[in-house]
Order: C-alpha cells, then sequence, then structure tokens
C-alpha cells in the first residue's frame, strides 16, 4: 500500500490552505471594506472559478503558467523549475478550487463585524492595519477559523485542474483524488475502495470541528 | 479650546427614503453643547462629519485652529489624526479586551510624547477616577450599563482629545444610571477644557447637562444658544410646538410703550402685561408662550386680576412626575399634589402668568 498519495494531499491542501488564508483574508477584507471601480468585476472573477467547467481552468493555467509562457518563463527563472506538472502546480490548483468560497465566506463574516468598533478604534488614532490586526480579525476570529478547516478540507479534493496542470505522475504530482481516479481506470478496486473511505473519514473529521465552531458564533454573534 | 463647523452634506434617498441635506454651522467652545432635536434630523451624520467618518461636500471643520476638512481645498484629515473622542450609541468598548486593555489600545494608537511610564500612570489615573480599578481586567460583557459607560469615556480621554463628541450616551438606560451619568459628565465638563457635543432627543438631558442647545430639525440648526434663552424664548411657533413644553395661547397686541418698556396683549378677552416687544406694532396677532412648568394655578374667584386668564378644567390625570391638568383653550399644566389640593374640585381655574414668563412671537 502506498500513502504517497495521502501524504502529498495533506501538504498541497496545507499549503494551499494558508495561501488561501492570507491572500483570501485580505481579498476579503478588501472587498468587504473599500469601494473601489470595478469592484463587481472583481466580484465576478473571485466566483468565476466556481462555475467554470475545471478543464477550462486548467486550460488557462497550462496556457498562462506553461513553459513558453512569460509567466511560466519567470517562475522557472525564480523557482528553477517549471510550474506545470509539478507537485506545485497541485497547490494552485488546490488553491483555484477553495479560495473563491472563502473569500465569498470571509467576506461576509468580515461584514458582520460591527463598522462601530472599527471607527472606534479609528477615531482612537489606530492606523488601519492596528485596526485590521486588533479589532477587526479577533471579532471576526471564530467565523475565519471555522472557516479555515473547510478551506483545508476542499483543497484535498480537487480533481480536475489537478490533473491537467500536474498530471498524474506517481509518487511526484499524484494526489489522493487523482489516485482514486487511477485505481479505478486501472481495475484496482480495493485500492480505490481504501482511498475513497479514507478521503470520506478525513474530510469528516475536518468538518467536525468547523460546525462546533459555526454553532459557536452563531451564540456569541453578539461580539 | 472651540470648534467652528460649517458643513454641507447630501445624502441621496436610498431604496424610497427622501434624500436628505444637513446644512449646519455649529460653533462651540468649553462646555457642553446639547444637539437636540428628532431621530432622522442629522444629528449623528453631524457628529460623523466631525469625526472624519463621512466626508461632507462643502464646508470646512476648524477644532482649536486646526483644519481637518476642507472642501475647497480638498483637505481631509483621517479620523485616526483627528484629536475626537466619540462615544458611540452602545459605547463600542471592544468585546475581545478587558477594560484596561481598552484603554492600553487607545494610549498605544496614539504617540504621545510621553513615555510607557508616563502612559501607565495616566491609564491609572483614568481607571482610578471613574472607579474603574477594581474592574480594569474584565471584559465589557462583564460590566454593567453605567460602569460600560465610565470606561467608554475613559477611554476616549486617554488620548486627550480636543473635541468630546457623544452620541445618545443614556439611550435605554433606566432613570438611575442615567443620573449617575450626568453627574460624571458634569465631572468631566469641570476637568476637560475641549467642546462637549452632546446629540441628544431626551428634554431632560438637556436641561441637566447642556449649556448651550442646538435645536436640529431637518438638518438645519433652527435655534441655537445659551440653553435658557433658547428654552424661555423659542424662535417660532414651530420649535414650541415641537418642544412641547409651552402652552401656547392666541394672543394680539393692545398697546406698546417703550419708554416705560411695557406691552399689554389681548388673551381669550383677558388682559396680560408683559415687557416691551420691540419690532412688533399694536394690533399685532401672534402667540404667546409660557413654559408650562411656569404657570400658576388659582381657584377662580372674585374678580381676574392682572395677568390672570380663566379657563374650565376639561380633565385631570396623575402621572409620577405630578397632576397634569388640562383646561380651555389646549392649556396643560404641571402640577404638585400639595397644589392641587387647593384646587381640588373646582372646574374653573384661573391662571397666573408671572412676570415676563410669556414669550410673545408674532405672525
Amino acid at each position: 500500500m502506498d500513502w504517497f498519495p495521502l501524504w502529498l494531499s495533506l501538504r498541497v491542501a496545507g499549503i494551499a490552505t494558508v495561501l488561501v488564508l492570507t491572500l483570501g483574508t485580505l481579498l476579503a477584507y478588501v472587498l468587504s471594506h473599500k469601494n473601489f471601480r470595478g469592484k463587481s468585476l472583481a466580484d465576478s472573477l473571485i466566483t468565476l472559478p466556481l462555475v467554470l467547467p475545471p478543464t477550462v481552468l486548467g486550460y488557462y493555467l497550462l496556457v498562462l503558467a506553461g513553459r513558453a509562457s512569460p509567466l511560466g518563463h519567470v517562475y522557472e527563472a525564480v523557482f528553477g523549475q517549471p510550474l506545470v506538472f509539478t507537485w506545485q502546480a497541485a497547490v494552485v490548483a488546490a488553491f483555484l478550487h477553495s479560495a473563491p468560497i472563502y473569500v465569498k465566506a470571509a467576506r461576509a463574516i468580515l461584514e458582520t463585524v460591527d463598522y462601530r468598533f472599527e471607527w472606534a478604534a479609528h477615531s482612537l488614532g489606530a492606523s488601519e492595519w492596528r485596526t485590521f490586526w486588533r479589532v477587526t480579525l479577533p471579532l471576526a476570529w471564530r467565523g475565519l477559523s471555522s472557516l479555515a478547516s473547510l478551506t483545508f478540507a476542499r483543497s484535498l479534493g480537487d480533481f480536475g485542474v489537478t490533473i491537467m496542470v500536474a498530471g498524474n505522475i506517481p509518487g511526484r504530482t499524484q494526489t489522493l483524488s487523482v489516485a482514486i481516479y487511477d485505481a479505478v481506470e486501472s481495475g484496482n478496486g480495493q485500492l480505490a475502495r481504501i482511498l475513497v473511505l479514507v478521503v470520506s473519514a478525513l474530510a469528516l473529521a475536518l468538518l467536525w470541528p468547523a460546525g462546533y465552531f459555526s454553532r459557536g458564533t452563531r451564540s456569541g454573534a453578539a461580539v | 479650546m472651540s470648534v467652528d463647523a460649517r458643513l454641507i452634506k447630501r445624502l441621496r434617498g436610498v431604496a424610497g427614503t427622501a434624500a436628505f441635506k444637513l446644512d449646519v454651522h455649529l460653533q462651540a467652545g468649553s462646555g457642553i453643547t446639547a444637539l437636540f432635536g428628532p431621530s432622522g434630523s442629522g444629528k449623528t451624520l453631524l457628529l460623523n462629519c466631525l469625526a472624519g467618518f463621512v466626508r461632507a461636500d462643502e464646508g470646512r471643520i476648524l477644532v482649536n485652529d486646526r483644519l481637518y476638512f476642507d472642501a475647497s481645498t480638498g483637505v481631509h484629515v483621517p479620523p485616526r489624526d483627528r484629536a475626537c473622542g466619540y462615544i458611540f450609541q452602545d459605547h463600542a468598548l471592544f468585546p475581545h479586551m478587558t477594560v484596561r486593555e481598552n484603554l492600553e489600545f487607545a494610549a498605544a494608537s496614539r504617540s504621545l510624547q510621553n513615555g510607557p511610564l508616563n502612559r501607565r500612570r495616566r491609564l491609572n489615573e483614568l481607571l482610578q477616577a471613574f472607579e474603574l480599578s477594581d474592574l480594569a481586567a474584565r471584559k465589557p460583557a462583564q460590566l454593567s450599563g453605567g460602569q460600560k459607560q465610565r470606561a467608554a469615556l475613559a477611554r476616549i480621554l486617554v488620548n486627550e482629545p480636543a473635541l468630546l463628541l457623544l452620541d445618545e450616551p443614556t439611550r435605554g438606560l433606566d432613570a438611575r444610571l442615567r443620573d449617575s451619568f450626568y453627574q460624571l459628565l458634569r465631572r468631566t465638563r469641570e476637568q476637560v477644557k475641549a467642546p462637549i457635543l452632546l446629540v441628544t432627543h431626551d428634554l431632560e438631558e438637556c436641561f441637566e447637562l447642556a449649556d448651550r442647545v442646538c435645536i436640529v430639525e431637518g438638518g438645519r440648526f433652527v435655534q441655537s444658544g445659551p440653553r435658557d434663552a433658547v428654552f424661555s424664548r423659542p424662535a417660532s411657533i414651530e420649535i414650541a410646538r415641537s418642544l412641547g413644553i409651552y402652552t401656547i395661547l392666541p394672543a394680539e397686541i393692545k398697546a406698546l410703550d417703550p419708554g416705560r418698556n411695557t406691552s399689554r396683549l389681548q388673551v381669550f378677552g383677558f388682559e396680560v402685561e408683559g415687557p416691551y416687544l420691540p419690532g412688533h406694532l399694536i394690533g399685532d396677532h401672534g402667540s404667546l408662550c409660557i413654559r408650562s412648568s411656569e404657570i400658576k394655578l388659582l381657584p377662580a374667584a372674585g374678580r381676574a386680576s392682572r395677568n390672570q386668564i380663566e379657563a374650565g378644567l376639561l380633565r385631570q390625570s396623575a402621572s409620577a412626575r405630578g397632576i397634569l391638568l388640562e383646561l380651555e383653550h389646549e392649556i396643560t399644566a404641571l402640577i404638585s399634589e400639595s397644589e392641587y389640593e387647593n384646587l381640588r374640585g373646582r372646574d374653573r381655574l384661573r391662571i397666573e402668568i408671572p412676570d415676563s414668563a410669556g414669550h410673545f412671537i408674532g405672525k
């Protein structure tokens, strides 16, 4: 039994989650607190990965970050290797899979933080950055942290984009969901069953505490 | 210390609500200036413009000769650089911080020249002055309404603001807590030279606290000045009506004597004397406004003498503050139980208007 796909998936999902939490929270803050031209366009662009077929997303990524593209060249110059068909490409795929949902939900959570707390902080002399760290984020913390485990669970589950940009290289880019596909295709029913149960158990274990946290947010919504 | 703000802010009507325009010129010095008016008259919007949360369309804001806002030159100092202490409705104490942390947040946010040692001393002084020393480790959820108010007031005083903005600070408090807040605010007024702007729609609060009053209606100051001047001389019959503390009687000027500084009005066939009324002519019709609390009631007997009017008693009812009498001509009076004893059983009463208690408003 080869457990590589499980470890790879956990690593990919972990890194993707960290990226989503930092970039996504920043994006959600901008969307919830700022007015700027093209805001609804930005909102639509963020939603787009949710509705586009994974093959379309994967195609875009191959074109945008492939070895022939300018972006691909920059990546290769910085990291010393191409992005496509590496496990790092699976991180990008997982990121695209979970970021839109995280940004949307995080934006809604940040919008529920009573603006008067932020105004109070500003008029006490706090900068926007300080207000974000010391007031907005702590008040949104419970909601965002339950969202974090949801994000991790979702990052584990990408298949379509992953197989297009990271491929299916056993021992190198084969994540859990790709390994399941591979096992079914090659008639290895035993392996498929085990991996399916592992993924399901993992997802349940991640969602359970998330549900607990979000229940806590409801009753503590008065903060 | 003073504030001088001339502001125009237009709000477009959203979802069926009417468009709104705030257009005021506010001048206030040390002491408490009450912004008094009904909900939706623009009081809170004015505070938000002063604090910088809302950017006005036109005008400028000067606080102690420091320019906070000037539409013509595009100056808009952000809220964090304005020395405004703002008390929000419900206080907006940070719920995830203790009382001390709330104060420390304020102290650390503004880089005062004071070192950390001085800062610490100032925090302790404030905690002590506001009787919060024993509560410093508590979170806002563990505080009573009165304690929250003290903490909110202490928090804005940490940075020695140049202007205090209080948005209905006593809303939702019971009478006892209200009284203790009034005391607290009076003490603050003695110690702080910064102007204190108090938004309220509570007339009693104006009487308790305000040195000056601006009556706000529909986004405008319809009258402003020292409190007693405003309340004893409402500028128009509409203001008098909306304040609801006056007995308003139709009157006609019968005689004017600038030499002896007297006037004589006719009210329902009775004569009322008062000081000379500049700017009016004999024969002018108008209204006589008298603070209901200043009216004296006597049993009707014999001939009505000077400054007395007779009216039939229609209704009486007991309230927490005394007996409310409703008489003919829409006259109402609030009197104490002991005063009422002398009038019991009478159906006609004599209303005496004390000298210079009446205020004539021409049409």
